[in-house]
């Protein structure tokens, strides 16, 4: 392989990581706060790290570290984490139609890894037409890898908490879901389904469904959209 | 907790959050879908991201925060601004930091 070829191809591995700094820069003080409240739960270096591996779910791992700690019965916890959770269902439907010339096992390894915040990013790539596979499973493992790095750092940290917002960081993620709304809207209906889904959102929070705001706001704007999309478009 | 117990605790919610994010993925990427979902799943993206935003923009520590004193909804008209023009997702977060940090070194305590 000559400088040149050497030099594409340490680039084409460096490319996952403009994309996926953003989201590192939020997962780092996120995974460190779950590590230290693991750690005041009194779980150890390797149940807490083991957490964030396989189950790679932020607001569901502050909550279960809530509940362990108040020695909740295992089932309360892990039907909370399903219910918590389930948006992704509607993430994962909305990636699909991208997915279908992958492999069954890059898909199993691409949706292992599927969070909020990768989601976001993905989601904006595909429909730009970035839909290389490897540069998307290297997105998500960047992203996963901050994500335990912090875990780590902050069970390891246990009490000398170091105070992360002078910085700001607990900013990072708020500030790229403003980013990524912002370059979802590519209309006027995008516009309208991103102001009523909100909305909404806060509306069924102030009901008092903090569960369940986000997928109930989200699937009945889109229908909503969807519904007025395909009757105008309907054959006369 | 018991060590068995809190492993057990773990993999059932590695179970119950994986299932979610691959079998929608799974089964609806070799089909071609009705108009009304293919148009659904497209709205969905701005929907949920939207659904997510508010409310950590709008609640802190479990309270609705709708005051002038709210520092997450203020440093959201700066971010926006840069998300619009810019279209960087790094700059609108180094921004929002950047917004947050000052504020709170201008006025402490908020």
């Amino acid at each position: 392989m000559n400088l040149r070829d050497q030099l594409a191809s340490f680039k084409n591995f460096l490319s996952p990581l403009a994309p996926a700094l953003p989201v590192v820069m939020g997962y780092l003080p996120i995974g460190f706060a779950y590590g230290v409240l693991a750690a005041a739960a009194g779980m150890d270096v390797f149940t807490a790290t083991l957490m964030s591996l396989i189950v790679f779910a932020g607001s569901s791992q502050l909550m279960a570290v809530g509940l362990i700690s108040q020695g909740l019965n295992p089932w309360a916890i892990i039907i909370a984490t399903f219910i918590i959770n389930l948006r992704h269902l509607l993430m994962s439907a909305s990636l699909s139609p991208f997915l279908q010339k992958w492999k069954n096992r890059e898909v199993m390894a691409f949706c292992a890894e599927l969070t909020d915040e990768t989601f976001g990013v993905h989601s904006l790539r595909f429909e730009r037409g970035e839909l290389n596979t490897s540069h998307a499973l290297g997105i998500n493992l960047i992203c996963h890898l901050a994500w335990i790095a912090g875990s780590l750092a902050g069970v390891l940290a246990g009490g000398r908490i170091a105070d992360v917002r002078p910085l700001g960081l607990d900013y990072a993620l708020p500030a790229m879901f403003i980013a990524l709304l912002i370059l979802q809207i590519r209309g006027k209906t995008y516009a309208g389904v991103a102001l009523a889904a909100g909305g909404l959102s806060m509306l069924f929070w102030i009901a008092g469904q903090t569960q369940w705001n986000v997928i109930l706001a989200a699937v009945i704007c889109a229908a909503i959209a969807a519904g007025v999309e395909t009757w105008r478009k309907r054959p006369c | 907790m018991a060590q068995t117990t809190l492993l057990i605790t773990i993999l059932g919610m590695a179970l119950v959050t994986y299932l979610p994010r691959l079998l929608p993925a799974w089964f609806l990427r070799a089909r071609s879908l009705p108009p009304f979902l293919a148009a659904w799943l497209r709205y969905i993206p701005a929907a949920i991201l939207s659904a997510l935003l508010l409310p950590t923009l709008l609640v802190e520590n479990g309270q609705l925060n709708l005051s002038g004193q709210n520092l997450y909804l203020w440093a959201a008209l700066p971010s926006a601004l840069v998300a619009w023009k810019r279209k960087s997702l790094f700059l609108t977060v180094l921004t929002g930091m950047a917004v947050v940090a000052l504020i709170r070194l201008l006025a402490p305590g908020s």
